[in-house]
């Protein structure tokens, strides 16, 4: 058990540092293109809010497995499967918790409009640089919201876990699947406590970076 | 010189133009609503790329077949009706933005825009504090420290009351003269074209260019529509000769017209421009006495434009300069004026708005 | 007095959801109670065809509900209204019993559980389990030990083989044994201990029968709950359950019988 924590804990943290480098940019795409892809390709990545966890699970134990499109690259790195490893959580987490960072990064972005952006153009900025230094800043709230619902989700993640991770204690076994068994052996105690800490933990984290973000908005007003 | 030829769709959008523009001074775009100014304006910026298209600006290339420099890579500024002024940064910041990036030492200073612009006690504030006023010029000086080659205003002063843009109006006209960068100012509001317009080119519907010029030459052209308005007017450039002390009057000369104008306009030798309503121009056929109008010039007859209504508008020829009377039928035909006469051509000095004199 | 068109649409459109949520609050109409019987997830298939067998035969109807033995244990004790409970063990009923939730006395073993070695791959594993002594294998799934008695057989039968030591590493752990088996049949696990019923219900692959001499019987055991005390269906299927002609059928999934 006592591994669980920082186990979970690293896996939210690595999965909501990947969301920020996938989904901004993915967000961005969204917010800016046209066609009937757009719109396409924003229901595939909204899929993970109404597919359950175990439907998730169980697609990803078949994709990452040895029969699945990824088996010939693994077979070069040597690897049997990407199921029951951290970094097969990791990439189910980073699937599952993809919405949470999309949607309200891309309402940011989509609120924010094309007009700063077309005027940095103007002032000399490259577009990479126009995104960094005019959309990004002006997006942050949205960015802070991605974060945090990211980490609290993959947090929590429980369905796709327990299709995907083998429960190995150290390196899958997370804190939720820890509870869950802990009920299932009927620890009750030992799971209550450690329900009641996670869900204190969550809270803490989401009250801290709701204050960290809206005092930086009043030094810049 | 600013060549440019733009022609195509641009996302229902039509275009079809192709003229130049002085390298010097500032180019009036001027037509009705949906002609597509704001169209060309994009075009101009590179935010819009029609394939059929060409834009040299002085020596530069921007844009000729295959060859198209994104807006980024032009050295231009650009001026937008919202100001669009970045929320995260405080005004300094803002204004530093385009110079940071712009290459070599720069041309236009911090320093001179600040003290041309009248920004200095707004630097530490954030955009979202200014009045509109204050918020256009800071864009406007923001977009000159990006150091352009040309400045493109999209209705800058749409959206501010007519106190604050008649007071930006001068400013602006000053700096593209101070830092000699020549500006394309879209507008849909004549009187501000003629308060700081130097060369117009005129739009119609259709993206398609109606007119090109002198302003004060498409003014007076009986052809346009602007001439026979019942709110015409006339754009003179003079300098200053004298000024009274005791009366508080200046004398302006220039193009051959004489003109004693109220109040102080700079040290002789000094620019005056001046916007003459055509309603504030009389007609006498013999020269008058007695009266308490300063300003009688000789005139000759050039053009009669009757548009519907009571009145009757005049070109006159004065000196080698046009000017444009606006009086009704009426005494047009008791006076028994005719194209080609000689009359007297008086302005009252105190209808001599100057806006956009220095 | 005529009311204006938009006021009128939308009280009719009050009305209307007022509607449709009275009656999906609507008191259930009386019928004649169901008896509401819990089964262990991994004896689903059988039970299925065992309450249809009794249903036929008495008329009675059954409502199932399956799970995780734990964690039906969990709803009972908070109350749930389950007559009858068919857990994957023997422990949980006996902890029923203790805890006064059962009715005493009613504890008997509907099924014995019989553990194989399968995998996926049809020449993976040969008629004597050898290749768990090769270890030519990256991943092992078996069902959790502390909670899946199917898991705790397992790890009985690798001690008494004198290979746990070397294969533990190698062990992922699903929370029952269909998990174990789902592992093994998607072919991330090479192969696993699963519940015998599994592997004839899918005749793909390799399997080898683990012999009962390694490992404790899994009992599968039944109980009358307290709040099926007074239900003749509830007390009707458990007996029903104990006739030869159900025993056939549960040997038949490949379960064991006490008799």
């Amino acid at each position: 058990m006592p591994a669980a924590i920082p186990l979970t804990l690293e896996l939210a943290g690595l999965s909501t540092a990947l969301l920020l480098l996938l989904g901004v940019p993915l967000a961005w795409g969204l917010a800016r293109g046209r066609g009937w892809w757009v719109e396409a390709l924003g229901a595939v990545i909204a899929l993970p809010l109404v597919l359950p966890p175990t439907v998730l699970g169980f697609y990803l134990l078949i994709l990452l497995g040895p029969h699945g499109p990824l088996a010939p690259l693994l077979a070069l790195a040597g690897l049997h499967t990407l199921a029951f490893s951290f970094a097969g959580l990791v990439i189910g987490s980073v699937v599952c918790s993809l919405p949470f960072m999309v949607q309200p990064v891309r309402s940011a972005f989509a609120a924010i409009g094309p007009a700063p952006w077309e005027a940095a153009l103007t002032l000399r900025a490259a577009p990479w640089d126009a995104f960094v230094s005019v959309i990004l800043p002006l997006a942050r709230g949205g960015i802070v919201t991605g974060a945090i619902l990211s980490f609290a989700h993959t947090l929590g993640e429980f369905g796709m876990v327990l299709m995907l991770g083998g429960d190995i204690p150290g390196k899958t076994e997370v804190l939720s699947i820890v509870i869950f068994n802990d009920v299932e052996t009927l620890r009750w105690p030992e799971a209550g406590a450690l329900a009641a800490g996670m869900a204190a933990f969550s809270f803490c984290v989401i009250l801290a970076t709701l204050r960290a973000e809206a005092r930086m908005a009043r030094l810049r007003a | 010189m600013i060549a440019a030829r733009f022609a195509g769709d641009a996302g229902g959008f039509a275009l079809d133009v192709a003229f130049e523009a002085p390298a010097a001074g500032i180019t009036g775009l001027f037509g009705p609503s949906g002609c597509g100014k704001t169209t060309l304006l994009r075009c101009l910026a590179g935010l819009l790329r029609l394939p059929d298209a060409a834009l040299r600006v002085g020596d530069e290339t921007w844009q000729e077949g295959r060859v198209f420099r994104p807006p980024h890579r032009r050295a231009l500024g650009m001026v937008f009706q919202e100001t669009r002024l970045f929320a995260h940064l405080n005004v300094r910041e803002n204004l530093r933005f385009g110079l940071r990036r712009a290459k070599g030492a720069p041309r236009i200073t911090e320093a001179a825009v600040i003290d041309a612009l009248g920004l200095a006690p707004l630097l530490a504030r954030a955009p979202a504090g200014l009045s509109g006023g204050e918020r256009q010029r800071v864009a406007i000086g923001r977009a000159l420290l990006a150091q352009p080659r040309l400045l493109l205003l999209d209705e800058p002063l749409a959206a501010l009351d007519r106190e604050a843009a008649q007071q930006i109006l001068p400013r602006l006209r000053e700096v593209s003269r101070l830092f000699a960068v020549p500006a394309i100012y879209v507008s849909h509001d004549l009187v501000e074209i003629e308060q700081i317009a130097d060369y117009l080119l005129l739009m119609r519907p259709g993206g398609r260019l109606a007119a090109r010029g002198e302003l004060g030459a498409l003014l007076t052209d009986p052809a346009l529509p602007f001439a026979a308005r019942r709110d015409a007017a006339m754009v003179l450039e003079l300098r200053a000769q004298a000024y009274d002390e005791i009366y508080d009057l200046t004398a302006c000369a220039g193009a051959g017209v004489a003109l004693t104008v109220p109040g102080w306009h700079g040290p002789a030798g000094a620019a005056v421009r001046l916007r003459v309503r055509a309603s504030d121009v009389s007609i006498a056929t013999s020269e008058p006495r007695d009266s308490s109008i300063l300003n009688t010039l000789p005139a000759r007859i050039l053009s009669a434009e009757t548009a519907v209504g009571p009145h009757i508008n005049l070109v006159l020829a004065v000196g080698q300069t046009r000017l444009l009377s606006s009086i009704t039928r009426k005494s047009f035909d008791s006076l028994g004026l005719a194209v080609g006469g000689m009359v007297y051509a008086q302005i009252k000095a105190m209808a001599l708005a100057a806006p956009g004199a220095y | 007095m005529s009311l204006p068109r938009h006021a009128t649409r939308r009280h009719l459109a009050m009305l209307a959801v007022l509607g449709i949520v009275a009656f999906g609050l609507r008191p259930a109409p009386a019928r004649a109670a169901e008896t509401s019987v819990a089964v262990a997830a991994d004896f689903t298939v059988p039970a299925k065809r065992l309450v249809a067998a009794f249903e036929q035969k008495t008329g009675d109807k059954l409502a199932l509900s399956f799970g995780a033995s734990g964690q039906i244990l969990a709803q009972i004790t908070q109350g749930a209204p389950y007559a009858v409970f068919l857990s994957a063990d023997a422990e949980r009923p006996r902890k029923l019993a203790a805890m006064g939730l059962a009715v005493p006395g009613s504890v008997f073993t509907y099924a014995v559980g019989r553990l194989a070695l399968w995998s996926a791959q049809p020449s993976l594993i040969d008629s004597q389990g050898k290749v768990l002594q090769t270890g030519r294998f990256a991943h092992l799934a078996i069902a959790n030990p502390q909670s899946a008695p199917y898991g705790a057989a397992a790890v009985q039968a690798l001690k008494a083989l004198g290979v746990y030591d070397a294969v533990a590493p190698k062990l992922v752990t699903g929370e029952n044994v269909a998990q174990a088996y789902q592992f093994t049949a998607s072919g991330n696990a090479e192969l696993g201990f699963v519940a015998l019923s599994e592997v004839l219900q899918d005749k793909s692959g390799s399997a080898w029968v683990v012999p009962q001499t390694l490992y404790q019987p899994i009992m599968q055991d039944a109980a009358l709950l307290k709040a099926g005390k007074d239900d003749p269906a509830a007390r009707a299927f458990l007996a029903y359950l104990q006739t030869p002609e159900a025993r056939a059928i549960i040997r038949g999934y490949g379960y064991g019988t006490t008799p």
